[in-house]
């Protein structure tokens, strides 16, 4: 076990265990976005399948307020990018613009959350309970696992950030944070379908 | 510098893996928890046959008052939920666990931790399933709990199917991750995908059918979920709901789920049939573009469930035609397997016995599912015994006889000891027998009308001497099954050595000493074809040993123990009965606890530690 070349060896061993690590969790992570891309589908689905059938209390014309949430969508999209640029600045192995992007991604997002806690709480003044009709409980229901996946993702971000400085996510890790990009650009996705079925169609009809 | 680094790095050495009792909680082998899931879901298969005899022994004969009504609907329900939830498609995780790693020829799986994870979540759904004897009753609203019998005004036990099988649906999806990462990325040198056994394409499809299929179903059970708990109308049509879509959105999981079942029965007979007819396998490629096409096709027939809800002719023609041409890609699976056999040198060992045995009842099963897939037909035979004689068929004679001859066939690699054949060739006569009288007369029974899931039944209906050799037929299956059991328990008492080869058998398990070493391979093999250790024993370079891809065997590295899996489903656990009981803080206490292991898992290292297995001479 001492000797060189079985040190050698070792070593050359634990560098390719590391890069085959990587691929598994880059590849494990996009099956896995594959059965979220469908419960996903499924939730809107059920949305659509039962848009209009609300037998009282306010329907999405009421309620919604295209203009907020326009700025919202885009508030995520932004946020889409500064992932993107924190990932290449991981890639160019620039550490301190790694944790400006992703504390700055952090941000967007909260700030996605508090507009979801407005708009909910709005709507909550304008009557529309969880319960109130098939309309509320399938927009809830839709958009609070949608937001759940927000604030699981500001939460590994913020945990990367941490990490990040206590220097833990070295440039050779880059996977870390490449799979947590992935998922934040997955959740915008899906809230660019439910921006555009939920609210801009929801709306035009 | 660097030096001091490396060493703060390097995890430790060590000459043997641990077993003690905590190491079972701890453990991330996939072979060890591959046994544990055969072990827990054997004792499901055992209550689920236990509640089969209870249904059986109530309608012996007619106006039987052994069980009551709501005695026998939940007992009805626990039987079909336990069998394919926490029985069938666990006993396939069993062996898909243990053996998919070693047949590709790989250390372990790609997610070890993910792979603990599994298991714990499946056993956490089987735990709140069953507790719910001891909470205010099980759930009674049939396996496929239909609304309205599952609504808000139902009693407390859907509750317990909910939670349970979100726990099982989410087990299913981190299994079928870890897998289809690790069939695509772990397989060792030479192994290309078409050198793969069928198993492990079986392995790799029903992989597939869970992740499409369970986040549908998901859905469906948070939704009534909230239906239940929080007042909202999902499935009430008086609220705006649409009852008809908890049918929709089942089934778009309950049909992919009939292929979930088989696909890892026809891996199984796909090893054990060459392995005892001593052929390589017919047609191949063939059985593996059957395998793909019956899964895609597998998506696109849920509604032949639904002719009778009146969806009208255009769409149960269409369902009627899908259903129809899976047929195709199946006959060519069964021809696979009967031409492996023609001209084979045939040795009937129990495994074989049981294969061959699969044959004619599965074949019988697909025929009463083609005339149930008619829907003019399906409209008279729908819910009567017809039904239930046909997917018992399946069920029972197709997948249950595969996974005995799974047993029989692989328990000797597991355990290092061979089972007794003798005992073993009475087990499989008594069951065939059993399991013929239990389910032929049910397909008369329903054809002269006996409606299923109900608790009794008339004497003028005339089908009172079919539920009698039903019931006898159910008793003597029991006796047969209990024979494996005594069987298994005599072998690790008592049990001759297997050897490492016992069958002289093909593919690469066979080439790792029995029971398998913790780290599989002392040095990756390097396969060379298709039955990679048939060829080393029969090509003209071949010495009978499987090839390393590499000189030097260096020390093991190993992951490390970890009790965060277990942890993890015990928060769910706690936050399932939560919200349950519509405790806030008990369910915000298991979220916490489950969201803590989460974090804990992502951002902690693991070092592992390096095996250096001393005295292995292979
Ligand atoms: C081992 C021997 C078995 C026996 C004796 C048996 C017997 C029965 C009986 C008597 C019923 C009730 C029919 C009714 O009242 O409508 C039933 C239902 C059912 N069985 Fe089995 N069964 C066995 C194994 C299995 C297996 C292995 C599976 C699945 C993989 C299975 C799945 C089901 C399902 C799904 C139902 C329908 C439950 C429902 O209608 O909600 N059974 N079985
Ligand atoms: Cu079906």
């Amino acid at each position: 076990m001492s000797s060189r070349p079985l040190e050698a060896l070792q070593q050359e061993e634990e560098e390719r265990e590391a890069a085959l690590h990587a691929e598994n969790v880059r590849l494990g992570f996009w099956v896995w976005l594959a059965s979220e891309a469908v419960f996903f589908a499924s939730l809107i689905g059920v949305y659509v399948a039962l848009e209009g059938r609300s037998v009282a209390g306010p329907t999405p014309t009421d309620v919604f307020d295209l203009p907020v949430t326009t700025l919202a969508t885009l508030d995520l999209l932004l946020s889409s990018l500064t992932m993107v640029l924190a990932v290449v600045s991981m890639w160019r192995r620039n550490q301190g613009a790694v944790k400006l992007w992703l504390a700055l991604t952090a941000l967007l997002g909260l700030a996605f959350l508090g507009f979801q806690a407005t708009e909910y709480s709005g709507f909550m003044r304008d009557g529309l309970l969880f319960n109130t009709n098939v309309f509320s409980a399938s927009f809830y229901t839709l958009t609070g696992f949608h937001g759940a996946h927000v604030a699981f993702g500001v939460a590994w971000i913020v945990g990367l950030l941490i990490s990040a400085f206590r220097g833990h996510l070295r440039p050779e890790e880059a996977h870390k944070l490449e799979v947590a990009g992935l998922y934040w650009h997955f959740v915008d996705v899906v809230w660019i379908v439910i921006f555009t079925v939920v609210y801009v169609l929801g709306t035009a009809a | 510098m660097a030096t001091a680094e490396r060493a703060l790095r390097l995890p430790e050495v060590r000459t043997a893996e641990e077993r003690g009792f905590l190491s079972w909680l701890m453990t991330v082998d996939h072979k060890r928890i591959g046994v544990l899931y055969l072990l827990t879901s054997t004792i499901m298969f055992a209550a689920g046959g236990v509640e089969a005899l209870l249904m059986r022994t109530q309608l012996i004969r007619p106006d039987n008052a052994f069980l009551g009504p709501k005695a026998y609907d939940q007992v009805l329900t626990m039987h079909g939920t336990t069998m394919i939830f926490l029985a069938v498609i666990p006993l396939a995780a069993a062996f898909f666990n243990y053996f998919m790693p070693i047949m590709i020829g790989a250390r372990d799986v790609a997610f070890p931790r993910l792979n603990a994870l599994s298991y714990w979540l499946y056993l956490a759904g089987a735990v709140i399933l069953y507790s719910s004897w001891f909470l205010g009753g099980a759930p009674d609203a049939g396996w496929f709990n239909y609304v309205p019998l599952s609504d808000a005004f139902s009693g407390p036990g859907e509750n317990f199917y909910i939670l349970g099988l979100l726990l099982t649906g989410f087990s299913s999806i981190v299994s079928a991750v870890n897998f289809i990462t690790t069939i695509i990325n772990m397989r060792a040198p030479g192994m290309s995908l078409m050198r793969m056994p069928v198993f492990v394409w079986g392995t790799f499809l029903w992989s597939a059918l869970l992740l499409f299929s369970a986040p549908p179903f998901s859905v469906a059970l948070i939704l009534l979920l909230l239906d239940r708990i929080a007042g909202t109308g999902f499935f009430v049509p008086a609220a705006g709901g649409n009852a008809l879509m908890w049918q929709h959105l089942f089934w778009i999981m309950g049909h992919p789920e009939v292929y979930i079942l088989a696909v890892p029965a026809w891996g199984i007979i796909s090893e054990v049939i060459p392995a005892f007819a001593r052929k390589p396998l017919f047609g191949y490629r063939g059985a593996v573009i059957a395998l793909f096409a019956i899964t895609s096709l597998s998506f696109t027939v849920w509604s032949h469930h639904m002719f009778a809800t009146g969806m009208g002719p255009v769409v149960n023609d269409a369902f009627m035609v899908t259903t129809k041409l899976i047929s195709l890609p199946t006959g060519a699976l069964v021809f696979t397997w009967l031409l492996t056999l023609w001209g084979g040198r045939i040795r009937y060992t129990t495994a074989m016995l049981y294969a061959v045995g699969f044959l004619p009842v599965f074949i019988v099963g697909g025929l009463t599912g083609l005339m149930l897939a008619t829907a003019p037909a399906d409209l008279q035979l729908t819910d009567t015994y017809f039904v239930v004689g046909h997917f018992h068929y399946v069920a029972v004679g197709g997948i249950l006889f595969s996974m005995l001859a799974a047993a029989y066939y692989w328990l000797p690699k597991m355990t290092g000891k061979l089972l007794d054949e003798r005992l073993g060739k009475w087990s499989f006569w008594v069951t065939f027998v059993g399991f013929n009288l239990t389910f032929f007369p049910m397909h008369l029974s329903g054809l002269l009308g006996m409606p299923r899931r109900i608790y009794t039944y008339s004497p003028l209906l005339g089908v009172d001497v079919y539920n009698l050799l039903s019931t006898v037929g159910a008793y003597v299956l029991g006796v047969g099954l209990l024979l494996t059991i005594v069987n298994v328990v005599r072998s690790l008492a008592s049990g001759r050595k297997a050897g490492a080869d016992p069958w002289d058998a093909r593919t690469l398990e066979w080439a790792t000493p029995s029971p398998v070493p913790a780290y599989n391979f002392r040095v990756i093999p390097l396969v060379r074809s298709r039955d990679a250790l048939w060829y080393e024993k029969h090509a003209a370079d071949g010495d009978g040993r499987v090839r390393p891809s590499e000189e030097v065997a260096g020390a093991i590295h190993m992951p490390g123990l970890t009790y965060l899996p277990a942890l993890l489903s015990l928060g769910l656990l706690v936050a399932a009965y939560g919200v349950n009981f519509k405790l806030a803080w008990l369910a915000a206490l298991g979220g916490l606890v489950a969201f803590y292991s989460i974090f804990r898992q992502m951002f902690e290292a693991d070092r592992g530690y390096l095996l250096e297995p001393r005295g292995e001479s292979e």
